[in-house]
């Protein structure tokens, strides 16, 4: 066991170094730099600028630098200090920006996946036991509804329903007076408050590809000898499905967090612009726009390892939970 | 039939056993008992349908549409969806019409809204002259399917600058439907072109790219794309930009394909016929080419058409952030960045009708990759 995770942890590293090499190519990939923007923006605004100034800028981000050096620099700072640039929009360094704002979208991404597993495993279950029924085509029809509607569609649709008929307006992850207030139990409270709504919105997305997973696996399982045995000595479909096939059919649930964490991440970034969520697409929208490129790159590198890591702890669980499956 | 089989069993040749509804299977071509089992799939056969209807929309959209997709009504901004009618006080017409609109300001909320005139009717002609265009970009025309002579008919509304959003719709589906499928090709390309080389060579090369598949598949799509699509020169043509973000989504949607591809190939790279073929000397590319490629092109078609939802719902999402498609072109997306806000939800919820059709377009898509999947094993039960 200790030697898969070892085995894993080594496999990453490759994986680690790519991630970075195509997020560095992201942040050279707009033509010009921000430097030309902000000369563009110094000399609209009437300030002279010399050459020698210029060159003291270009110098000090380092722009003077082949551009294979710039991305040992970079990668050097993120290593050695947890320095990922400089945000030239914010004039602010990249690290102070980011942390908060990639933790809360962790958190929106993680519950809405949990709200995909709790909407998925009833409605899969109850599609297999009582397939092809109405009921059953009904379910895979609303869970296929919920793929086919793009996220920030949904949020829309549940922004005009909440102000037309409920009168109040869903938005942001705080109400107005916590908004800058430092973490309390209450501000808690009102994340909460807040939360349902992207949950929601996220969550549906996910939910048809794992009801269709589960389902299958169910079926599988059902149609299993032992199945027919346990029902032949007279236990109750209820008691036997929840005690065996259900347990098997799970795994599911584990072994997709690989492709459902990147997918909630995606549908979290648009579904944060609609909503005006405070976490990192809005963020990195912005730093895309204006070519805060250092910004930008940081968000993808961060995002993407974090998908990773989760991946890595999905194959751990899935080993510990799952005995057929081999260490390799 | 083979016709030698027919000289040693004579009696298949006989009548009956041919009009043997169960010998049919025997003799049907693979593709033939695909058809069979997809016809049997009744909301893949809707779908199938709802597709078909659309894209036909979408091609002859300059002869549906009663507009120009950028024709300004002035005095019409904001337009609620008209009722069709039949019949009012005055009876019944065979002939559907509208009421004509007039615009009022509400006093108290100081906000402009329209008005149904009940006293006059608007019919609506068939196949009037109107605006002038190139049907099929080659035969000028200016025909089209429906109008209202004396008066507007606005199907939709209309949005903000006054341009029927039914019209636009129409247009924008040739955009939003197009870019998909250009999209699910080059995805096509590469991943038959990497799937394939790393299942048919297998070692190092097979480590390499499954490790970069995994890397693309760990980054999480949408920002991905966003960042990819910010890289865009801002000076680019509306052209260049449509292309530009076609290649885009198909950079990293390539990569499903791919595994399926490998997948397939590891599978039946060492069944007896291409091992036949290999020793009677048949070159590599051919064995490719005319053996490997056909026995799985069912399965590829199934994951292709899966994989064009995933591309229109890129296509959208980007656009609607304002990174993706930008006007003068017109997509559903485009479209829908009008919608982006609580107020103009309000004043105008018809904004997002185009959102129906990404809906509609997505769904049919996915029960018809579900049912051409299930067709795409003729022999599985």
């Amino acid at each position: 066991m200790l030697r898969y995770i070892a085995k894993r942890l080594l496999n990453m590293i490759p994986m680690l170094i790519l991630i970075s090499i195509i997020s560095f190519i992201i942040i050279q990939l707009p033509p010009g730099s921000y430097l030309h923007t902000m000369m563009a923006e110094l000399r609209a605004a009437g300030d002279q600028i010399s050459m020698d100034q210029i060159e003291a800028l270009r110098i000090h981000y380092s722009l003077d630098q082949p551009v294979h050096i710039q991305y040992l620099n970079w990668v050097k700072g993120i290593i050695t200090e947890g320095n990922f640039g400089f945000s030239f929009e914010w004039n602010r360094p990249v690290k102070h920006l980011i942390w908060e704002r990639l933790a809360l979208s962790l958190v929106v991404s993680v519950s809405s996946l949990l709200v995909s597993w709790i909407v998925a495993f009833p409605i899969a279950i109850l599609s297999a036991l009582k397939k092809h029924t109405f009921l059953d085509y009904f379910l895979t029809f609303v869970g296929f509804l919920g793929l086919s509607t793009p996220n920030f569609m949904l949020a829309l649709i549940l922004m005009y329903i909440s102000s037309v008929f409920f009168g109040f307006s869903v938005g942001g992850l705080f109400s107005p007076e916590y908004l800058m207030a430092p973490w309390s139990a209450a501000k808690v409270v009102d994340l909460l408050k807040h939360l349902w709504v992207p949950m929601v919105v996220i969550g549906t997305s996910g939910t048809a590809g794992l009801i269709r997973v589960l389902r299958n696996n169910l079926l599988d399982e059902l149609g299993k000898p032992y199945v027919v045995a346990a029902r032949s000595k007279g236990i109750g479909i209820a008691r036997l499905t929840f005690k065996y096939p259900v347990r098997i059919a799970l795994i599911p649930f584990i072994s997709t967090v690989g492709w459902q964490l990147p997918q909630m991440i995606s549908g979290e970034a648009v579904t944060a612009t609609v909503l005006s969520l405070p976490t990192a697409a809005p963020l990195l929208l912005g730093a895309l726009r204006s070519q805060d490129m250092y910004l930008a790159g940081s968000f993808l590198l961060l995002l993407s390892s974090l998908t990773m890591i989760g991946t890595l702890i999905s194959d751990i669980l899935l080993v510990l939970v799952d005995p057929r499956i081999r260490y390799e | 039939m083979d016709p030698n089989q027919a000289a040693i069993h004579p009696e298949l040749t006989e009548p009956e056993v041919l009009k043997d509804a169960e010998a049919k299977v025997f003799y049907a071509t693979q593709w033939q008992l695909m058809w069979w089992k997809f016809r049997k799939h009744k909301a893949a056969m809707a779908a199938l349908v709802i597709v078909v209807m659309m894209y036909l929309g979408a091609f002859f959209a300059p002869m549906i549409a009663p507009y120009r997709a950028d024709e300004r009504h002035r005095g019409y901004v904001y337009v609620p969806p008209q009722k069709i009618r039949f019949y009012d006080e005055q009876g019944f017409s065979l002939r559907p019409f509208v009421y004509p609109l007039r615009q009022e300001i509400d006093m108290e909320t100081m906000q402009r809204h329209f008005i149904e005139d009940p006293t006059t009717r608007v019919p609506i002609h068939f196949f009037v002259r109107g605006s002038s265009y190139k049907l099929l970009g080659l035969f000028p025309a200016d025909i089209h399917l429906f109008g209202a002579e004396d008066g507007k008919v606005f199907l939709f509304g209309t949005d903000d600058l006054g341009r029927d959003m039914f019209s636009r719709i129409l247009f924008g589906g040739q955009i939003s439907m197009s870019i998909g499928l250009v999209g699910v090709f080059l995805s096509l390309f590469l991943g038959l072109l990497f799937g394939g080389i790393s299942g048919y060579y297998g070692g190092a090369v097979d480590n390499v790219i499954q490790r970069v598949i995994e890397v693309l598949r760990s980054f999480p799509t949408i920002p991905l794309w966003m960042a990819l699509s910010a890289a865009l020169p801002p000076d680019l043509s509306p052209i260049g930009v449509y292309m530009g973000i076609t290649i885009i989504l198909s950079l990293i949607g390539w990569t499903a394909l791919g595994r399926q591809v490998r997948g397939k190939v590891l599978a039946i790279k060492n069944e007896d016929f291409v091992i036949a073929a290999r020793l009677s000397g048949t070159s590599e590319p051919r064995i490719i080419l005319s053996h490997l490629i056909p026995s799985f092109m069912s399965h590829i078609i199934a994951s292709l058409t899966l994989a064009i939802p995933s591309m229109i719902l890129a296509e959208t999402s980007l656009s609607f952030l304002g990174i993706g498609l930008r006007p003068p072109v017109v997509s559903w997306g485009v479209m829908l960045q009008k919608a982006q806000n609580v107020h103009a939800l309000m004043m105008a919820p018809w904004l997002l009708i185009p959102g129906i059709f990404v809906i509609l377009y997505v769904l049919a898509f996915n029960f018809l990759g579900d049912g051409l999947r299930d067709a795409a094993d003729p022999y599985g039960n």
